[in-house]
């Protein structure tokens, strides 16, 4: 399916047509906000967007998954509870532990599912300063060997916005030391904490560096025109890195 | 009907904003006495007859994986409560 430009030129050269074989499914939920934009954004980086319903049993063999930002559940009992328990998740929950290693990447409330469902370590509880916040906020790369990370500079800064109200990352000292030790903090904070998380973590990996979560929206700044300072698409490298590594690149 | 109630208070050593937000006003109604407040949750599981030793293992297993989130909770009170 060809995109429609927005505002800003889609002109660049044209995609390689392998990256569109390429499967990459998005869940949604009940409540989920920004399944439609992280659509946008795979197709945007060339691949294939597959819609994945919370209900399905069946994973429509993707080759990667992204749980989007939202709601799910208006986020009753704890900030993706209940969604983890979606007939869908356990197909995910196993995809990525398998030795197939199924790259999953949760964002915002996909990130608080994805904790939840224990394949990432910690949880969101809410912001150290009660209040719903939007802003753009600058991220520092501090893992760029994640299959969905891999397109960015070690120690780059980029800018994506990020919107929430349970951003706050916790975890014990020792789940953190671990997280550091190992390289598993993807990205932290920079130019002030938004919410209070520790260490300023912003977004971690599993130890195989197939699953990634971060609080901040990449998917929403992918495309000139609508990115942070209108014309910010530094959030496009998530969604060219788990191309690379599809195609064996990294 | 009777019921089981599961009380889940955040642990300890996780800082707690909203119980910070609601001491902060308490002072503001005349109510002075009190230095601290910690917000938890309350949940009552009903039972359509006897609550057995088997059922209320039941629901002490689903307040450890599903009404609690052990990385920031503890389950502190399960007990039965007859109408």
């Amino acid at each position: 399916m060809s995109e429609t430009p927005l505002i800003g030129g889609l002109t660049q050269a044209p995609i390689d047509s392998r990256l569109a074989g390429a499967r990459i499914g998005v869940v949604t939920f009940p409540g989920t906000l920004d399944d439609r934009d992280a659509i946008r954004a795979v197709r945007l980086s060339g691949a294939t967007a597959v819609e994945l319903w919370h209900g399905d049993s069946e994973l429509a063999a993707v080759d990667a998954v992204i749980i989007p930002g939202g709601f799910s559940y208006g986020d009753y009992l704890r900030a993706g509870a209940i969604s983890r328990f979606a007939p869908l998740m356990s197909k995910i929950v196993d995809a990525a532990n398998s030795d197939a290693k199924l790259p999953v990447l949760g964002i915002c409330n996909g990130f608080q599912i994805l904790t939840e469902a224990h394949l990432l370590p910690g949880s969101m509880i809410k912001n150290d300063h009660l209040k719903f916040l939007c802003r753009d906020q600058v991220l520092r790369v501090e893992n760029n060997t994640s299959a969905w990370t891999n397109a960015y500079d070690l120690g780059q800064d980029i800018t994506v916005p990020l919107k929430n109200q349970d951003g706050q990352y916790i975890a014990d000292e020792k789940t953190l030391d671990a997280l550091e030790a190992e390289g598993r903090v993807a990205f932290r904070y920079v130019g002030g904490n938004p919410n209070g998380s520790r260490r300023d973590i912003a977004g971690i990996s599993n130890a195989a560096g197939n699953v990634v979560g971060l609080m901040p929206h990449p998917e929403h700044a992918v495309e000139e025109g609508y990115g942070p300072g209108h014309t910010g698409t530094d959030g496009l490298g998530f969604f060219t890195s788990v191309l690379n590594t599809l195609l064996g690149g990294k | 009907m009777p019921r089981i109630v599961v009380d889940v208070m955040l642990k300890p050593e996780i800082l707690d904003p909203q119980g910070k937000a609601i001491v902060g006003a308490l002072p503001r109604l005349g109510f002075t006495a009190f230095s601290a407040v910690r917000q938890g949750k309350r949940f009552e599981l009903t039972v359509d007859g006897e609550v057995t030793d088997e059922i209320l293992a039941q629901a002490r297993e689903a307040a450890e994986t599903m009404l609690s989130n052990p990385v920031i909770e503890d389950v502190v009170n399960v007990e039965v409560v007859a109408d």
